[in-house]
């Protein structure tokens, strides 16, 4: 239940070896300015990350979360062509994230229905929707202030030149501050170890499961609204495939970062390591002109690789 | 009893996709004509086969992600064996599509047990593994129509009997999973394990072997699946049938296969086959937009779990009962 692990050191092992082979490998890979730009492709992956830990750790899974992203990118568009401004926009987003959340909530925790079949459900239909609403067009032409969340640096923000922070990776740290503080540090954090570990002496120890189990899916969907926000900015338009199969990436983050699917274990450290470790991968694989096609099979293979290794060396321990 | 109560929810499951097809039929008479149902039965014979095997593992109370990149790796294998060999046949490429798919299968099922791994995260796993492996065999590049070998165009094309060689194909494993699991030990015991696991390993069902035997079996049924999609579609590219994994559990939920483990049918999961089948087809019929599939897909699921659900609350689980349904909550929310 701590924050800092075995395994979380494992990842920053990984992490460090990372950064020492492919900056010596790789010419170029080791300036902050590349190790900036980086941050770029996985921020909002990161936030869907974060939100789904929780998910996880409390034994419930969300398969929908990056099809009410789309969603939440297409209430901006809505919200725009209404003649609504960035801050209308971004309301519309949360509340549209909101709700999307609030019906995977309802049904799983009031029909008793397992997260997994609910959010298959909803992931059908509110991709379904994005598509009906948009079909084959896109919208675009969205103000400028999302441009600058998306695209530009704390340092262009604030005055400091040397200050090259995307503002989408300060966003991410502040969000995995927070979630991390609430997670280790509150009894409400706590409380969802126990509800993970087991539901039912969680409800019989007085813990209202089904409440934080609605919380969470809001969150979830709350999350996919930042997420829709700064990617919408940072590309600049809503496609009905927008951040398509996003859900399996952040999943594999999640696992990746030591958290446990069947629930009660795991840790913010061990998801955010994760999500530096997978995405400055990712990047340094591009640098070396590697496919993204290749590197999700690595990743996939990465993945079964990080379960199966502290099994094995599990076992060993025990026989020794 | 119980076996009365599934039986009523497949005739349900019958009278709605019935009443559907009425319905489309009187508003557009074309679709309730000799061509148009083999059209539908033609499209969702791949459908079917994938999803006898996902039933199977839905059943133990896994699931495979990895069927629609089994399917695609396995497709394009077979594309790329044909391009390469003229010679080729169709009862070899079978063969090889089998073996292919079972072993692709296999290892999923071999990492499940040998390590105690949840399936969930095993396949999601091979998911992208495999799919990353047709861009290693392919060099990223298209098998397109002229390069696919003549016998894998024209094997789903063949008519037998009046009937395509494909909707057999769907025929075959159907009846062969329903001989499977209805008369085979191994069959039965696949519903002990997915009933109670640990009631099953009290009276010596090897959980090891049962699940090594499903993850294989839907392995090569995805492989099978996969020689006739790229015949059907006569095409094999990398993201040949990306997502597809996910059409197959809602047909298996649609058809009232329980997440959870030890419940469905081999009709109720064809059923669920043909009645997204039947609304794919008659969406154009009617001329709405193809765009909706997803979403009525998506709204369907959820009725039908719901349905579910409360169906089985009313059938009166026991206070007795209670152990186990809570353990079943438990393990549904890990599966």
């Amino acid at each position: 239940m701590s924050a800092w692990n075995t395994w979380e050191r494992v990842l920053l092992a990984l992490l460090a070896l990372l950064l020492l082979v492919f900056g010596f490998a790789q010419p170029g890979f080791m300036t902050p300015d590349a190790l900036a730009d980086s941050t770029f492709n996985f921020s909002e992956k990161g936030i869907l990350a974060l939100a789904l830990a929780l998910l996880i750790i409390a034994g419930e899974i969300d398969l929908s979360i990056a099809a009410i992203l789309a969603l939440c990118s297409l209430a901006m568009g809505y919200a725009m062509k209404a003649g609504a401004g960035p801050w209308g926009m971004t309301l519309a987003a949360f509340v549209t994230g909101g709700v999307a959340g609030a019906v995977n909530g309802v049904l799983v925790t009031r029909y008793k229905l397992p997260s997994i079949v609910v959010t298959i459900g909803t992931l059908s239909l509110y991709r379904g929707l994005a598509l009906v609403a948009l079909g084959d067009q896109a919208i675009s032409g969205y103000p400028e202030a999302f441009s600058i969340v998306g695209n530009s640096y704390l340092g262009e923000l604030v005055g400091v030149r040397g200050l090259i922070i995307p503002i989408e990776f300060a966003i991410l740290l502040v969000c995995a501050l927070l979630v991390g503080i609430t997670l280790h540090r509150t009894v409400a954090g706590r409380r969802l170890y126990a509800i993970g570990a087991n539901p039912i002496a969680a409800r019989f120890s007085g813990i209202e499961v089904d409440r934080y189990r609605m919380a969470l899916f809001v969150f979830a969907g709350l999350m996919a609204a930042l997420a829709a926000v700064m990617l919408t900015g940072r590309i600049g338009s809503t496609r009905p495939n927008i951040a398509m199969g996003w859900e399996l990436d952040a999943i594999t983050m999640v696992i990746l970062g030591g958290v446990a699917i069947e629930g009660g274990r795991g840790s913010i450290v061990g998801t955010m390591l994760a999500v530096l470790l997978l995405g400055l991968f990712t990047f340094a694989m591009g640098m070396a002109n590697v496919t993204g096609i290749v590197m999700s099979m690595v990743i996939g293979a990465l993945l079964i690789v990080s379960m199966v290794l502290p099994r094995l060396l599990q076992r060993k321990g025990a026989t020794a | 009893m119980n076996a009365l109560k599934s039986i009523r929810r497949e005739w349900l499951l019958l009278a709605i996709i019935v009443a559907i097809a009425l319905a489309v039929g009187v508003r557009a008479p074309v679709f309730l004509t000799w061509r148009n149902g083999l059209d539908i039965a033609n499209d969702s014979a791949i459908l079917a086969i994938l999803v006898m095997g996902q039933m199977l593992v839905l059943l133990t109370r896994g699931i495979d992600l990895s069927v629609a990149s089994n399917l695609a790796l396995t497709g394009m294998v077979c594309a790329l064996i044909g391009k390469a060999w003229p010679g080729a046949s169709v009862p070899v490429l079978i063969v090889l599509a089998l073996a292919l798919g079972a072993l692709l299968g296999a290892v999923n099922g071999w990492l499940i047990t040998r390590f105690g791994l949840p399936p969930i995260v095993v396949t999601l796993g091979t998911l992208s593994a495999y799919r990353g492996a047709i861009f290693v065999a392919s060099k990223g590049a298209w098998v397109s129509d002229q390069d696919i070998h003549e016998v894998i165009k024209g094997l789903p094309r063949e008519v037998w009997l009046g009937l395509p060689a494909l909707v057999w194909f769907a025929i075959a494993v159907l009846v062969l999973s329903t001989v499977f699991l209805k008369l085979r030990r191994e069959g039965r015991e696949i519903y002990a394990l997915g009933g109670n696991p640990l009631a099953a390993a009290y009276v010596g069902i090897s959980p090891r072997k049962c699940l090594m035997r499903v993850y294989t079996l839907s392995g090569m049924l995805a492989g099978l699946a996969g020689l006739l999609w790229v015949g059907r579609y006569s095409i094999a590219y990398t993201e040949l049938a990306a997502g597809y994994e996910l059409t197959v559990v809602a047909a298996c939920v649609i058809g009232g296969v329980s997440i959870g483990g030890g419940v469905g049918t081999v009709a109720g999961a064809a059923l669920g086959v043909l009645f997204i089948g039947v609304v794919n087809g008659a969406l154009p019929v009617i001329q709405v937009s193809p765009f909706w599939q997803q979403a009525i897909a998506g709204a369907v699921i959820l009725i039908s779990v719901t349905v579910n659900a409360r169906a089985e609350r009313r059938g009166g689980r026991q206070i007795l009962e209670r152990k186990t349904t809570t353990l079943d909550n438990t393990q549904g929310a890990v599966a």
